[in-house]
């Protein structure tokens, strides 16, 4: 075999490879996208093209209050975003600008909280949010996705704040300038990109929460998105609404979708930023 | 500039020492104060309520009456210890973990050296990639559960269809079958994950090492071999621990794929369920508690690791 030829056979085997891979990725999507666009008598046949029909997309709406879960998740998720920003822009000016002793315990111990599985926080978290009578409430929801969004918001606030300019801050010092003014003055403005990032993970995090969710909430009107699809029933349990489920699992997926491929590079150096440099 | 310095310096530093330990102090004090917040918060929401947990492991709390909790002892735990469905679950977990981790550092391993290959279509890889990370976990069992339906499944279909397989298999309702079934579906929703982490790595290699094999006409397999695997070990493993942590709590997809079944169940279900349908809040805390202290150790082996790999 020649070289040239090598090389053709090489690059053949590296398309097909892609293709095995984005196949693979894609497929799962894709067919729930078909599935659900398929009248429900025709569920059980096997089609790869779509049929175009937005039964199963009315049924959801019609026969659970999905309108609400939707609303409910946004509320949700935005409030987290904007209470664990808040607390962790906060807290990263500290842990990045300022030598106190202590940082670093504290740092890991924050990284520690990260690695908490959730289970083993659930009864005592169950009994807070009672005393607080929050149960059956968003609120309870937003308190509890602290334990997770706060410790990476944190963690990469902080390195972030880390790599900024000695000089912007030494310059606000002397100019008399107060730690908060120089958080929210010269800070702010540089930390959006850092902020949308982490916004986003945090966002995407509590928006697919499912644990909580499911132990905190009991009527059907306060439950988020995840909870209202995984407990989408039939008339018995081997006749779940299959199409219904689909249709469901696409509404709440495109738009995250949407999101991912909008910050892509964001989001793969927000996440690389957590766990590679961390 | 320099030569003068130190002269200067000595003249005005009583001045100027007192003057730089009092921003000091004031500095740390904001330190605290910009800290408090987030510190209450994180208390509230994860040591208070690990303590708690831990505390009614010790008793025999119920959901129904928290406050009337009575002190036991370790008589959970030890009742803990002689339940096959407690080991039964620890298992289903260990497996679940080691085998899904394992398929996912090879996948990911993989996939981040095919976009790495630096190939036109590269872009478009690591798009598709980012899908099933975006995907809710929730979502992305239901819809292989749909997929694995085992009369209307596709993936009994195109099986068939290629002569795999001469009957539907019920994937996830058999026995033998439905932990290989929830793997499948973990390993689809978090190699991407892996691919990232470890591309990541891999763009920080020093190019010189590849260089130099390229003149020297080493094989690619054995610059893989002898050069980027020892490179990469680092990453690598810390990215193996992060993920083993994660399959160690797993919850949703199982709960969604297989729900309370006894073949599938993995700690951290089989603890909800003490907890939530059996009101047994005491026994169930014990087996939080001791997920709990086993993901501990790991966390002590990931940020030893990590502190290793870091060296700044």
């Amino acid at each position: 075999m020649t070289r040239a030829q090598r090389r053709l056979l090489n690059r053949i085997l590296y398309y097909l490879l892609m293709a095995v891979i984005v196949f693979y990725t894609v497929f799962p999507f894709y067919w729930a996208i078909v599935s659900s666009l398929k009248p429900p008598a025709e569920m059980f046949r096997v089609d790869f093209l779509p049929a175009l029909r937005f039964e199963n997309y009315v049924a959801v709406f019609r026969e659970q209050p999905f309108a609400r879960n939707i609303l409910n998740s946004v509320i949700v998720a935005v409030s987290t975003v904007a209470v664990s920003l808040a607390l962790a822009v906060a807290a990263s000016y500290a842990l990045g600008r300022i030598q106190f002793t202590g940082r670093s315990v504290l740092l890991f111990t924050i990284l520690g909280v990260s690695m908490f599985p959730q289970i083993a926080v659930l009864s005592g978290m169950f009994e807070l949010v009672r005393a607080l009578g929050l149960y059956n409430n968003l609120l309870a929801l937003t308190l509890s996705y602290m334990i997770f969004t706060l410790p990476f918001t944190v963690w990469v606030l902080t390195t972030f704040m880390r790599e900024l300019p000695r000089e912007l801050e030494e310059a606000a010092v002397v100019d008399g300038a107060k730690p908060f003014t120089i958080v929210t003055k010269v800070f702010m403005p540089l930390m959006w990109p850092a902020l949308a990032t982490t916004g986003l993970l945090a966002f995407i995090a509590a928006w697919n929460e499912f644990l909580f969710a499911l132990t905190f909430t009991l009527s059907t009107e306060m439950r988020t998105v995840p909870v209202a699809i995984a407990l989408i029933s039939g008339a018995s349990t081997y006749e779940l609404p299959w199409g219904n489920i689909m249709a469901a699992s696409v509404i709440v997926t495109v738009p995250l979708i949407v999101l991912v491929l909008i910050f892509q590079r964001r989001i793969v150096s927000g996440l690389t930023a957590g766990a590679v440099k961390g | 500039m320099a030569t003068v310095a130190p002269a200067a310096s000595a003249a005005i530093e009583p001045l100027g020492k007192a003057r730089a330990s009092r921003l000091t102090r004031e500095r740390v004090r904001y330190a605290w104060l910009f800290l408090a917040p987030m510190l209450v918060v994180l208390f509230l929401v994860a040591a208070w309520p690990l303590g708690r947990t831990m505390w009614f492991g010790l008793t025999d709390a119920n959901l129904s009456d928290l406050a009337g909790a009575q002190f036991v002892g370790f008589a959970n735990f030890a009742y803990l210890m002689s339940d096959p469905d407690w080991w039964q679950a620890v298992r289903n977990t260990v497996t679940f973990a080691v085998i899904s981790v394992t398929l996912e550092t090879i996948l990911g391993l993989g996939i981040a050296l095919a976009i790495n290959a630096n190939l036109p279509g590269k872009g478009l890889m690591r798009t598709a990639v980012l899908i099933p990370w975006a995907i809710p976990t929730i979502v992305s069992a239901q819809m292989w559960a749909w997929m694995f339906n085992d009369v209307f499944g596709v993936i009994n279909h195109m099986l068939m269809a290629i002569g795999i397989i001469s009957q539907p298999v019920a994937w996830t309702a058999n026995p033998d079958t439905a932990l290989w079934a929830v793997i499948m579906v973990d390993v689809w929703k978090t190699t991407p994950f892996m691919a990232l982490l470890i591309l990541a790595g891999l763009q920080m290699l020093p190019s010189e090492c590849y260089e130099a094999a390229e003149v020297d006409g080493v094989h690619p397999l054995k610059v893989f071999w002898k050069v980027t695997l020892p490179l990469l070990k680092p990453a690598l493993m810390v990215a193996v621990i992060f993920r083993i942590l994660d399959a160690l709590r797993v919850f949703d997809v199982i709960y969604v794929m297989t729900g309370n079944n006894k073949s599938t169940m993995s700690m951290s279900i089989y603890a909800r369920q003490q907890l939530v349908d059996f009101q047994d809040v005491g026994y169930g805390s014990a087996a939080a508690t001791m997920l709990f202290f086993i993901i501990a150790i790991f966390t002590v082996a990931y940020m030893t690791l990590g502190r290793v790999g870091k060296e700044d």
